[in-house]
């Protein structure tokens, strides 16, 4: 802002007006060309994808003409050329996604808010600290995440199975654990910036007008904070369904989600039905945000 | 009836208790791995079932950064030119949303930039293999039209690998420009033009400072997880283009797999971060007060 | 720091299209979900029709039980496990790994459940020597009798007291040969050939063999200096390299990313099948070639041990064995299944199956060379990967 109340230094007779035109114009040229080939670069990988997901040839690039083959053996069983690859084991894995994003969205969003009102209106000695804690699941990378997780649970299951003898394994919770500690740190975040726009004193004439601490909560904090809320849980629902790292190092047998499933497939056998899977995620996730947008602008 | 006084007190504890779900998670199952991988980076290989034993060593760190030392190099390398690249195409992207007229035109132009994102990671990287490969797109295009005669090796390189990364994070990239320049007023740019200002000298003086924040956590947004790639150079890249987080998966679960050797290489990988952070904090205070 | 929650907020807000009801999302994915179920179903049992026509009979008291199978990618008949499945009336959990060593260091890690695997010779040993396998018992696997005797007894476990086969192969030189059209013998070709891309194979200890062996030494020794010529070797002669492949070698070839690629032979065998074309071939080469046996396991802390050896008795079955070998294309060890005729004739007669002379006299095993040794190789096989490929 400084910079704006010392402008009347600029000279205009400092540079020649051919001089400026010329960069206008290569400006507003840029401004023209790079969107159009950033749109570009954006959607040519998916086009592709779609394209190729109707392409009769199989294990090549080229096309061989048009075929509905590779939906239809996603929904016949056949998928791909192995038993790992049966449709039964992609519902699985959609299944065990859908558990994972549910819980660990819900987890993380009820503790998620719960700090987040907490550090933005409570006063304790160490707040500088958790702050930090908070803000670290964000900036850390995730394989650092994973890997570490994964390693603490081999610790911590060793030392239960040598106390009580029990053996544990991996597995859905132990993905959804690693889930929660990502979400929790993106839905603070997003609770926290709704409420630092939220006037304090609506809470605290609440009180005055003899509102219990929970009555304030439910019936002013509440309301007020839940686009926050809302989103940060839908953020954290994406985040988990889209998640690869910190699952891969922390699933077991059994506990494919859809993303590791797709992995495999990609690996170690190109099949076409990859494209024909990826298309149909596409379609969903396009008529998920098509369906959001729609609530949105019917509330209008 | 409450009192004041009663109220803030009251509202002490609750702060506190409100923070403990999230203190207890967090410490247990982010925090308490972290410094078991800390400790586990100072000991030795064991044999058989036991990844780790005493003795507390160092050699680990004087392994993995003699050994390691190129991957290391690369990784901020590559990730670095990825930031460049984001910028240079996300930041004119950002401002094209913004000064589209009509409302929706910003909207679906925004809509544009995301939906891609909601395709599963893995499949988009991957696509990329069927528009470079020697029989991809690209090539059989250019061979079919005489351009040339060999295909170009576009897979398996760093070349493969900075697209994909570029294509992978240019949202995290042009998202937070578009938040910071779609509260632009552009009345400033009028009065910087009305007190004489040029073009080049208004983006530089005007345009460029009141932008800042938004490029700056753009970058840290793209930077940080470049660096950890692991994905995207496993399935794009040739053997001279892994990553630090290609071999800490390999030191983890891959042949050779040496627990203590990775788990050095992920406390270096932190560190630097942590590096690219406390400038990124640097710049952002400096700016703050300005 | 603000600016950035700030943003991360607006990435939210915007990607979210703002604010849904909160139910929307997941309630409209279960709901794609529960439409999709039934008529995927429908289709499952549909295919499951075109089951094994084996005599074979499960033993009673595993239904609803569930088997956990760690396998190498592409490595098992079509309807072998569909076979199973219907035959005990339990559910399998399958799951892939695409090399030895990378299988080793998961189970190293704590076994995350599996029953049974499919290590090489050599891993059979290193497993049991570290404690990772738990014995079987024969008793409950009669259909071992089936097996040819040259498959039993093997140095790497006497007396199966921990494995009993599965199939035999080889690991050569996969190339095209469109670029190749006087065909590839050796492994000097391999790495002569610089004007080539290559796929080397994630196999370290194949890797460094074949360059010990150029050298003159042992393909399993375990004398540091050597080790690391053959390092150097493969690093000089590496430049190459596009690509170390785990498993997909053979995909890359036939996609046309690569020229040649270092491969087990029946990956490859599968690969010339599937794309019905003449411009691929598989050769043992005649300066060692590597043999191999793999071996069906018994995990150490297996959830289900029982009725992971009555798969293995299953997997021995002539008729499942002949399926799984005419499939995967590697030599099954099953004297009944070849004696009845079982096995593909030109399967049967391929290189699968036969080794020439040449390929013969020079062909090795990899050997467990305790764990020092494998140490040695995977430091210089660490250096080879971070410097091939310039």
């Amino acid at each position: 802002m400084a910079t704006l109340t010392q402008t009347p230094t600029f000279t205009p007779d400092s540079r020649s007006l051919q001089g400026s035109l010329l960069i206008r114009r290569i400006g507003k040229a840029i401004l023209w060309i790079t969107p159009v080939f950033s749109y570009l670069f954006l959607w040519a990988p998916i086009l592709l994808l779609i394209l190729f997901s109707f392409n009769a040839g199989r294990g090549t690039f080229a096309w061989r003409g048009f075929t509905t083959q590779w939906y239809s053996n996603i929904f016949s069983g056949t998928l791909g050329a192995e038993a790992r690859f049966s449709t039964e084991l992609m519902l699985n894995a959609l299944s065990n996604s859908l558990i994972v994003g549910v819980t660990s969205t819900l987890i993380a969003t009820v503790i998620g808010t719960m700090v987040a009102i907490s550090m933005t209106r409570g006063k304790f000695p160490g707040k500088r600290i958790l702050d930090g804690l908070l803000f670290l699941p964000v900036v850390i990378p995730e394989i650092t995440q994973g890997v570490s997780l994964a390693i603490f649970f081999r610790v911590i299951f060793e030392f239960i199975e040598s106390i009580t003898g029990a053996r544990i394994l991996p597995g859905v919770g132990t993905i959804i654990i690693g889930h929660v500690v990502f979400n929790v740190a993106f839905v603070a975040i997003i609770v926290r910036a709704r409420m630092s726009n939220m006037n304090p004193r609506l809470e605290e004439a609440a009180g005055d007008l003899g509102a219990t601490p929970w009555q304030t909560f439910y019936r002013v904090t509440l309301p007020l904070i839940m686009p926050g809320v809302i989103a940060g849980a839908l953020l954290a629902f994406t985040l988990s369904l889209d998640d690869f790292v910190v699952t891969f190092f922390n699933k077991g047998v059994g506990s494919d989600t859809l993303p590791i499933f797709v992995y495999g497939m990609l690996k170690t056998s190109v099949t076409p039905e990859v494209n024909a899977l990826s298309t149909l995620m596409l379609i969903f996730s396009t008529v998920l945000v098509g369906f959001s947008l729609f609530l949105q602008n019917r509330k209008d | 009836m409450h009192t004041r006084l009663t109220d803030s007190t009251e509202r002490r504890a609750h702060g506190f208790l409100l923070a403990l779900p999230a203190i207890f998670w967090l410490g247990i199952f982010f925090l308490l791995p972290l410094l078991i991988v800390l400790g586990v980076s100072f000991l030795s290989r064991g044999s058989g079932g036991i990844p780790a034993v005493l003795p507390f060593t160092l050699q680990n760190y004087t392994y993995v950064l003699d050994t390691y030392n190129e991957v290391i190099v690369r990784s901020v390398w590559i990730a670095l030119i990825t930031t460049l690249i984001c910028l240079l195409v996300g930041y004119p992207l950002a401002f094209f949303i913004r000064t589209r007229e009509r409302d929706w035109v910003k909207q679906f132009a925004l809509f544009l930039v995301i939906l891609p994102f909601w395709t599963n990671f893995l499949v988009r990287t991957y696509s990329w293999r069927t528009i470079l490969g020697p029989e991809g797109i690209i090539n059989s295009a250019l061979l079919d039209i005489g351009l040339l005669t060999e295909p170009l090796p576009m897979l398996n390189n760093q070349f493969a690998v900075i697209i994909g990364m570029v294509y992978a994070y240019i949202p995290f990239m042009t998202l937070p420009i578009y938040a910071t320049v779609s509260k632009f007023d552009f009345r400033f740019l009028e009065a910087a033009h009305d007190l004489g200002a040029n073009d080049w000298s208004a983006f530089w003086r005007v345009i460029l400072p009141m932008t800042l924040p938004g490029v700056i956590a753009g970058c840290i947004l793209v930077f940080i997880p470049s660096v950890g790639t692991f994905v995207i150079s496993d399935l794009l890249g040739g053997p001279q283009d892994q990553m630090i987080g290609n071999w800490i998966n390999t030191l983890y679960q891959g042949s050779g797999a040496h627990l203590p050797r990775g788990a050095a290489l992920s406390i270096i990988m932190m560190l630097l971060l942590m590096f690219a952070l406390l400038i990124y904090v640097f710049f952002g205070e400096k700016e703050g007060k300005r | 720091m603000r600016q950035f929650l700030a943003l991360v907020v607006l990435l939210v807000l915007v990607g979210c299209g703002s604010t849904p009801t909160p139910t929307a999302t997941p309630a409209a994915s279960s709901m794609v979900t529960e439409e999709a179920t039934p008529e995927v179903s429908a289709g499952t049992e549909e295919a499951a029709t075109g089951l094994l026509a084996t005599d074979w009979t499960c033993p009673e008291g595993y239904a609803g039980q569930t088997l956990s199978i760690y396998n190498w990618a592409t490595y098992i008949g079509d309807q072998t496990v569909a076979t199973f499945e219907a035959l005990c009336d339990v559910t399998v959990e399958y799951s892939i790994y695409d090399s030895d060593e990378s299988m080793i260091s998961v189970l190293r890690n704590g076994n995350p459940g599996y029953d049974v695997a499919f290590p090489t010779d050599y891993a059979v040993s290193i497993l049991i020597r570290e404690g990772l396998l738990q014995p079987i018992n024969q008793d409950l696997i009669p259909n071992l009798g089936n097996a040819l005797d040259r498959y039993i007894n093997l140095g790497f476990d006497p007396g199966n007291v921990y494995s009993i086969p599965y199939v035999g192969g080889t690991t050569g030189i996969a190339y095209n040969t469109e670029k190749f059209p006087d065909g590839i013998t050796t492994w000097a070709q391999v790495f002569t050939a610089q004007d080539a891309r290559v796929a080397w194979l994630e196999n370290p200890r194949g890797m460094i063999g074949a360059a010990l062996i150029q050298l003159g030494f042992n393909p399993n020794s375990t004398n540091p200096d050597e080790i690391n010529q053959a390092r150097d070797y493969l690093i000089e002669n590496g430049g190459n390299v596009t690509v170390i492949a785990g498993d997909d070698g053979d995909a890359q070839l036939v996609q046309g990313i690569v020229d040649i690629a270092i491969e087990y032979g029946g990956d490859m065998f599968q690969q010339i099948a599937d794309c019905a074309c003449d411009t691929f071939a598989f050769a043992n080469p005649v300066d060692g070639t590597i043999l191999d046996v793999t071996s069906i396991v018994l995990l150490a802390d297996a959830p289900n041990p029982t009725l992971a050896q009555v798969f293995m008795d299953f997997m021995s079955d002539p008729v499942v064995a002949a399926h799984n070998t005419n499939t995967i294309k590697y030599a099954t060890p099953n004297r009944i299944a070849i004696e009845q005729g079982l096995i593909n004739e030109d399967l049967l007669n391929s290189s699968a199956f036969n080794l020439s002379e040449a390929a013969q006299a020079t062909a090795w095993y990899i050997a467990d060379i305790g764990a020092e040794g494998e140490q040695l190789y995977a430091d210089a096989w660490t250096e080879v990967t971070l410097n091939v490929g310039r």
